[in-house]
């Protein structure tokens, strides 16, 4: 938790931690990530890699992965995204309640990678906003972990607006039905 | 295998000279019945691929290649046949597992197969204008509109061209520098050569 967060000293307010509601509802959220994976290529066994006993994702509260974008609250984009899988994506992630994030993990989803070609997507943040870019091809576990450590700064950071930027403007989140 | 009684059931047939295998151009009017006779009378009993062909400057300028495999006495045959048309007969009614190869041939280079049994496209979406393996397609790829229209409204996204086709992507700036990787092979912009 950052320190500014609250201030307290149990000699003089006892059992009693005066803070900001918003610190509070950012330090909750951030400590309890429901991630949704992603996962269209091969940086998704890298992110199975880090769900395991070895990395274990678990460690920093983001383990409850869910295979229903209804009950995620970040979507960890990992793998190439065409043409033809972008709309599924944005539909998903239309489908997650707000609040939500979106990482990009590794140099396809964040930019198109090396697929320069006619079915390649060349970047997911053409189609969602992305909070995190995790590069590597694929990145290592500990990449993801270190991209997910940065949400988490930034998710207590912010101050409860649902508005979010996307290709430079900052926009509500629409829902496509 | 036996190619004398190939040649002599379909005299049509020519016995081209493959260099691992051995190779018939056929007359895509008698394709299936030759798919059908090499399983049935010599013992082609797996089929290995199928493939669409565009062969550029002949004429016709596209075709479909199969390799057959006998299990029994594990050897190999591969059948060019040349469209008509841009059309060949189908032969997922005699070797089932074509179907998809036909779809995928048909999908990427607008080879059309007479009578088979779903022929939709397989990996580029169905409103896809173009036949993305010809030899005439960009790799980029060209501006159409994207797949779906209620996610472009929001999105303003449509599918373009890939830029910096052709990698690998080296920096020319030295170590360490900002500028972005430039691809080593610029052919794609058909301004420069080939490289």
């Amino acid at each position: 938790m950052v320190k500014s967060d609250f201030g307290y000293n149990s000699k003089i307010e006892g059992e009693v931690i005066v803070t900001r509601a918003d610190a509070v509802v950012n330090w909750v959220r951030s400590h309890s990530v429901w991630p949704m994976p992603m996962g269209l290529a091969c940086c998704a066994i890298e992110l199975m890699a880090a769900g395991g006993s070895r990395f274990d994702i678990s460690r920093f509260g983001m383990e409850v992965m869910r295979f229903s974008p209804r009950q995620a609250d970040c979507m960890i984009v990992s793998g190439t995204v065409t043409y033809k899988m972008a709309e599924v994506v944005r539909r998903i992630y239309d489908q997650m309640a707000e609040p939500k994030w979106v990482v990009a993990m590794g140099a396809c989803a964040s930019s198109g990678g090396m697929y320069r070609s006619y079915a390649t997507l060349q970047g997911v943040d053409n189609i969602v906003p992305v909070d995190i870019y995790i590069s590597g091809c694929p990145p290592r576990p500990e990449a993801l972990l270190d991209g997910m450590m940065l949400l988490q700064e930034k998710i207590r950071q912010e101050g409860g607006s649902l508005k979010r930027t996307f290709r430079g403007r900052t926009v509500d989140t629409k829902i496509v039905s | 295998m036996d190619v004398l009684a190939l040649t002599q059931k379909f005299p049509q047939t020519q016995n081209l000279a493959g260099q691992d295998m051995t190779t018939f151009a056929v007359n895509s009017s008698e394709l299936a019945d030759i798919v059908k006779y090499l399983r049935d009378e010599q013992g082609f009993d797996l089929l290995a691929d199928l493939c669409g062909m565009d062969w550029k400057d002949r004429t016709p300028q596209f075709g479909v290649v199969i390799h057959l495999l006998s299990t029994k006495n594990r050897e190999y045959v591969r059948l060019h046949a040349p469209c008509v048309d841009d059309t060949v007969p189908t032969i997922s009614d005699i070797h089932p597992g074509a179907n998809w190869h036909e779809r995928e041939a048909y999908d990427m280079f607008g080879i059309k197969f007479i009578g088979h049994p779903d022929p939709r496209r397989i990996l580029m979406w169905e409103a896809y204008p173009y036949h993305p393996l010809r030899k005439d397609f960009p790799l980029a790829g060209i501006e159409v509109p994207f797949p779906a229209a209620d996610v472009a409204a929001v999105t303003g996204q449509t599918v373009e061209p890939a830029p910096m086709m052709g990698g690998p992507f080296v920096s020319s700036g030295g170590l360490m520098s900002g500028a972005e990787p430039q691809a080593l092979d610029q052919s794609w912009n058909e301004e420069k050569p080939k490289s």
